[in-house]
């Protein structure tokens, strides 16, 4: 039997495309590698209940994956490295059904107009290869509309200065608020920043037919116990209820099989370890930004491009010890952002001149804290001093964070290639990340920095820190394999076959029949989590194909 | 009776997780309080069907909802080969070393509890400490598994009666019951 598409990936990206095109009347076969923990086994229209408030379970035990003993990534900083520095857990999003959806906190930010036309508005950077995107914000307003409807994504209108044009309302109003972030939000405003409520796909009231959050706590890295958090299960409910989807798990795509300018299908491994072959009219690859890019180099596609230009956000972490219980195990991990490091102002234009480059773009700030006691006690030392310490609970009870997702530039030297030894447990060559900051993100986080500590003092902080991921120092050391999971931009999208690889739809320039459907295509990463964008670009693709 | 360790590695064990947690005004120390269960319990998951990696979902009973965690969840042939290669190493078998050999905790932990002595019970406390020291890579890793037997949760065999949770005022997992929007904006 031969399906309309074979869908690679069952995140946000390739959730929304089965649900766009199943609904259009197409049938699908959803491929995952991982395990299905989100669906009912017997009835894959209704949730699972798998998920739990089990710090050891998600945080210490890989239960989303991927395993880095099975599934390990390598990492090196640049060439001068040699064939890798490390070899484990790289940039690793969950391997599972639902994907990166399923482990975030939810956050789902709109890029803003100006995020598509950065080389127009600003012009270019030394060493960068910044490009405008071949589609605008308006092109993608509608779509965003729809993933914010499907998935529910609750938020206030109107709350931040700075936000893009809507066509419509949110579909839910904000969640409740956390006590930490109602504190760090009017310290940012005194300070003249414009803190507002995060856009966030955890919902506020009955959505969908799932419940209203009820601020358990477990958000960032846990799979939602009561299903609130609706990306991207409502897509893969949607979906598989008109009964044109069929999802298989713990099946891995080892290659797309092309004949000429066409993809037949692919080759898999099933759960069993059995291989075998799919055929499929399109092949839609949502795999993220560094397994799409493996897969493409496991099927023999030709382009330099494949893999340049990773971004991942660099992260300016700074925290403050507070005098007063901050409450971050209670509700949605973070329910406050700020726009202002993204816009920049007169101070940030005068750095960015001091340093000698035309202009820095840092990125969203995120108000959060951290409630969880294992990574309290593996922070604070051992012996007789302990037990008192997690009493007293700086981190856990009293710390505030603010962590700022600063856009990465696009440079040729990040790259996702196939490491030459390294394998995975079925004996395919796992992708290994070249990577690291340059001087731009360096100098906006320098920058930004001590502005984001400044809020914190304002707040009341005792001590504070100021850090970042990946580390600036030790190239050997685990510290320069980054934190962030927004990884983006290793297929890039374009109208010129000779600087990308897809086209503005999505679609392969070499192949009639093969689309990208999720951050791989990212021209530039903004400052904003990736999800909702490359869900509203997922879907804008899968209309393009029926 | 552990299900892994030798009693005398368990006895160690006790005496080294009670020197990385002690006994103190908030509660018991970590010995008391089941980690050397816990770590043992990790050590010899695979002698549980289920094996005891990933405890049940969605609720404890704690807070509401039925008690789920205690019915561990089935391993896959790629969980269980994770699994096996991180607890039991690589043992020379070919399809556990497709990047190498792989050091399983089993051998981490019965090569570190020896090396720290079959005197180890009886030293006081703070030459306990002193040999902890001069085993920092051992001590790092048992240190780590002791905060989770400490402070996860209590189907895994460490955290007794939540003595770690009511030691730091944490409630622990919380649904179904969660917080109300008062209790998080304006506690």
């Amino acid at each position: 039997m031969t399906v309309d598409a074979i869908i690679v990936g069952s995140g946000p990206g390739g959730a929304t495309v089965a649900d766009v095109l199943t609904t259009a009347g197409w049938t699908v076969t959803i491929i995952e590698k991982g395990r299905n923990h989100l669906l009912d086994p017997e009835d894959l229209r209704r949730p699972a209940f798998d998920y739990s408030n089990d710090e050891i379970k998600f945080l210490n035990r890989h239960f989303l994956g991927p395993d880095p003993l099975v599934e390990p990534r390598t990492f090196r900083t640049s060439e001068d490295d040699g064939d890798r520095l490390h070899v484990g857990e790289v940039n690793s999003v969950s391997s599972t059904v639902g994907g990166g959806g399923t482990h975030a906190d939810g956050k789902v930010p709109r890029f803003r107009p100006e995020d598509f036309r950065v080389h127009s508005l600003f012009g270019p950077q030394p060493g960068a290869a910044v490009a405008d995107w071949p589609l605008d914000y308006d092109e993608l307003e509608p779509y965003y509309a729809e993933v914010e409807r499907a998935i529910g994504v609750a938020g206030t209108d109107g709350a931040n200065p700075f936000a893009a044009p809507r066509s419509g309302p949110f579909p839910m109003p904000s969640g409740a608020p956390m006590y930490g972030a109602t504190r760090s939000a009017a310290a940012a405003q005194r300070l003249g920043y414009h803190p507002y409520p995060a856009p966030t796909a955890a919902n506020s009231v009955p959505y969908d037919g799932r419940p209203a959050c009820n601020n358990c706590g477990f958000c960032a890295y846990f799979g939602c116990p009561t299903h609130a958090k609706g990306d991207p299960i409502a897509m893969l409910q949607h979906a598989m209820a008109t009964g044109r989807a069929e999802l298989l798990t713990e099946t891995f795509v080892s290659r797309v099989r092309m004949e000429g300018r066409r993809a037949t299908g692919v080759d898999v491994i099933g759960p069993d370890g059995v291989r075998r072959s799919l055929s499929g009219g399109h092949v839609v690859i949502a795999a993220g930004a560094i397994e799409t890019p493996r897969l493409l180099l496991l099927s023999g596609v030709d382009h330099d491009l494949v893999g340049r230009y990773l971004m991942t956000h660099f992260q300016t972490i700074t925290a403050g010890s507070m005098p007063f219980r901050t409450y971050a195990e209670r509700g949605r991990a973070v329910t406050h952002v700020h726009d202002d490091m993204i816009v920049g102002d007169d101070a940030s234009r005068a750095a960015a001149a001091e340093a000698g480059l035309p202009w820095i773009r840092g990125g969203l700030v995120e108000h959060g804290g951290a409630g969880l006691p294992i990574m309290e006690a593996k922070h604070l030392p051992w012996g007789e001093q302990h037990p008192r310490l997690m009493a007293d609970s700086p981190i856990r009870a009293h710390l505030w964070a603010f962590i700022m997702q600063g856009e990465d530039l696009p440079y040729a030297g990040n790259r996702v290639d196939l490491d030459p030894t390294v394998k995975d447990a079925r004996g395919f060559p796992v992708a290994r990340v070249t990577y690291r900051p340059g001087r731009h993100e360096l100098v906006a986080s320098k920058h930004y920095g001590p502005r984001l500590v400044e809020i914190l003092k304002e707040m009341g902080a005792g001590w504070t820190a100021f850090t970042t991921s990946p580390g600036t120092g030790n190239a050997a050391s685990p510290e320069a394999v980054p934190e962030s999971r927004h990884n983006m931009g290793t297929v890039r999208m374009g109208t010129d076959p000779a600087t990308s690889v897809v086209d503005p739809s999505g679609r392969l320039h070499q192949a009639d029949n093969v689309v990208i459907a999720d951050s791989s295509v990212f021209v530039t990463s903004a400052g904003y989590g990736p999800t909702l964008t490359l869900a509203a670009l997922a879907a804008r693709a899968a209309h393009l194909m029926v | 009776m552990p299900v892994w360790l030798t009693d005398d590695q368990y006895r160690t064990l006790a005496s080294v997780c009670d020197r990385l947690i002690p006994p103190s005004e908030s509660g018991p120390g970590a010995a008391a309080a089941g980690v050397p269960d816990y770590i043992d319990g990790l050590l010899g998951a695979f002698t549980f069907d289920p094996p005891r990696i990933w405890a049940g979902g969605p609720t404890s009973g704690r807070h509401g909802g039925r008690s789920a965690f205690g019915t561990f969840h089935r391993l896959t042939d790629l969980d269980e080969l994770a699994w096996r290669m991180r607890i039991e190493g690589s043992r020379g078998l070919p399809e556990r070393e497709f990047n190498g050999p792989v050091i399983g905790l089993q051998q981490l932990y019965r090569e570190g509890l020896e090396a720290l002595g079959e005197d180890f019970i009886r030293l006081d406390p703070d030459e306990q400490v002193g040999r902890l020291r001069s085993l920092p890579d051992f001590t790092d890793l048992v240190y780590g598994h002791t905060c989770e037997g400490m402070y996860g949760a209590p189907e895994y065999g460490g955290n007794r009666d939540q003595a770690g949770w009511r030691a730091i005022g944490f409630d622990g997992d919380v649904q179904p019951r969660g917080w109300t929007d008062q209790e998080v904006s304006d506690p």
